[in-house]
């Protein structure tokens, strides 16, 4: 089964102004239950905007757009999705198991329940000593482990991540690579990702949606064959180099189609 | 700990105590007359007689009478319109146009000499009604409390909205969770202004009249008797009720915001 179907998506800003921008044309896409895909592409070529689109924070100006068979918008009520973003955006006045908890509180849980929840969260993303922290005690990564925590802790059916580890050095980064890897594993949720960096995606995913700007489109569609589970030996897999080198091609031919004159001119 | 303490408080007690011995030494020096400015071990002296007289069974400070009525004054005011100012801004913030309506108007009038409107408060209420005073400090906190509750309410990161909006969150579950905690710093910053002003708009609204036991007919009828120490001694309670209530405000947002950048401890 798809847990979201994208067809003829398109979205447009400011219709009919001197500001229109066509953010999404033609976006057809089918992402499995389970699947781990990431989006790539150059800035403002609407990554952003079709993963809002698919949490019902922007409604598209027409195409037809399903999550687990149903529309976004009750998808949400049915609290299916968990959202990551590049900043962890906790709450600062909230202890680190007290923003595991908000989603909870929100939801009706009971108190034992959430607390029982957190403390498995925290566990599994290897935070549990550091339940009475607050944010500005934790570093960058602890914080967006915490997030991370935060948005699966009511199990969602979907996983929607925006950049989430582009604020992290590059070592940080890697480590939280493998552990979102893990917990994808243990929790079988489906992660839509969106990176600018190439090899983060070829690392983690199971499909690469190459996208490009102005208006924004898919180029194409790039199966990952690397075999999971997937450690730092994957990184020197000469498939890795291979995929690596063919998504960045991809994504030079767009820059470069991009910068061209446009034909006629 | 309080070693620490004491190096860090060290600087301004130096500042002070310098301050007071050149006022003093100054006042010698050039042989200033006690109506210009009376001596600081002067002006002391009328304080330590007054506490003198207000600790006695059998005597009346009216010193100390007018410091405790001014107080209630200000702290009515304080009172209501904080409160006022708090309340209107969550009731406006959940209709967005009502306060995008109304937010101009409070700015504007937080820019009026509010105290202008003293003399016809004093009509309004009787020129011996405490009400007449509060209602003037109560007017003089409602805006800046208001215009800053507005903004903590309203100025909230996008982020943070989108996630509650992913959890389905109600509205009142917003404002809850949401939109108060993140105006606590702001309502505390304003809180801390309305602490000073209501002082001063308590004494300054009894410049134009009041009850003979207050704080600014005191300060008024002992100048134009040219009893200047005792004037002076008014004008340092009232400084001493602003700084007390002030650290007062500072204490209870130290308690319920723990977490704020300013009190966090290295
Ligand atoms: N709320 C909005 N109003 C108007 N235009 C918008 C809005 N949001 C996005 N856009 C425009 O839509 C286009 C796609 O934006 P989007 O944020 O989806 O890009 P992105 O691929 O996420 O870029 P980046 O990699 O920089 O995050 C951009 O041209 C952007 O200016
Ligand atoms: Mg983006």
């Amino acid at each position: 089964m798809n847990a979201i179907e994208a067809q003829g998506i398109h979205k447009v800003f400011n219709p009919d102004t001197d500001e229109e921008v066509v953010a999404l044309q033609d976006i057809d896409l089918q992402i499995a239950s389970g699947e781990f895909l990431s989006l790539v592409g150059p800035s403002g070529c609407g990554k952003s905007t079709l993963m809002r689109l698919i949490a019902d924070l922007l409604q598209p100006s027409s195409g037809e757009l399903r999550v687990n068979g149903k529309a976004p918008a009750q998808a949400r009520l049915d609290r299916e999705y968990g959202m990551v973003f590049q900043h962890a955006t906790l709450y600062d006045w909230r202890s680190v198991s007290k923003n595991v908890q908000l989603p909870l509180e929100v939801m009706g849980y009971a108190k034992a329940e959430r607390a029982k929840r957190a403390q498995a969260m925290l566990d599994m993303v290897e935070l549990g000593a550091f339940v009475e922290h607050y944010p500005w005690q934790l570093s960058g990564g602890m914080q967006q482990r915490v997030s991370i925590a935060r948005a699966l802790v009511f199990e969602p059916s979907v996983l929607l991540m925006d950049e989430p580890f582009g604020a992290l050095d590059e070592f940080t980064r890697e480590r939280m690579n493998l552990e979102l890897l893990r917990i994808w594993g243990a929790t079988g949720t489906t992660v839509v990702f969106v990176t600018h960096s190439i090899a983060e995606a070829a690392f983690l995913s199971q499909r690469i949606v190459v996208m490009t700007p102005r208006p924004g489109r898919i180029t194409q569609i790039v199966d990952n064959p690397l075999p999971y589970p997937r450690d730092f030996h994957t990184r020197s897999d000469p498939a890795f180099h291979a995929l690596v080198a063919q998504l960045r091609d991809l994504l030079r031919d767009a820059v470069e189609a991009e910068s061209a004159p446009p034909r006629g001119a | 700990m309080t070693r620490n303490r004491l190096a860090t408080y060290l600087p301004t007690i130096a500042v002070a105590v310098t301050v007071l011995l050149a006022w003093e030494l100054l006042v010698v020096a050039f042989d200033i007359q006690q109506f210009l400015l009376p001596k600081p071990s002067a002006i002391f002296a009328e304080f330590t007689f007054q506490l003198g007289l207000w600790l006695a069974p059998d005597e009346r400070s009216i010193l100390f009478e007018s410091s405790g009525a001014t107080f209630w004054e200000a702290i009515g005011g304080f009172v209501i319109g904080c409160g006022g100012g708090v309340l209107v801004a969550l009731i406006t913030s959940r209709w967005t146009i009502i306060s995008e309506a109304t937010m101009p108007f409070a700015i504007a009038a937080n820019s009026v000499p509010i105290i202008a409107f003293a003399p016809i408060m004093n009509n309004w209420f009787g020129i011996t009604n405490p009400a007449s005073k509060m209602a003037i400090v109560a007017i003089i906190v409602f805006f800046p409390t208001m215009i800053n509750t507005v903004r903590g309410l309203t100025l909230v990161d996008a982020r943070q909205l989108e996630l509650m909006r992913s959890y389905a969150a109600a509205p009142a579950e917003v404002l809850l969770k949401l939109r108060i905690p993140n105006a606590l710093p702001y309502i505390f910053s304003a809180l801390r202004v309305a602490s000073a002003l209501s002082l001063i708009g308590a004494v300054v609204a009894e410049f134009f009249g009041g009850p003979r036991a207050t704080l600014g007919v005191y300060i008024t009828q002992e100048a134009s008797a040219f009893d200047f120490a005792k004037a002076w001694t008014a004008i340092m309670m009232a400084s001493i009720i602003g700084i007390a209530f002030y650290l007062a405000v500072l204490f209870l947002e130290r308690r319920l915001m723990p977490w704020h950048v300013s009190f966090r401890e290295e």
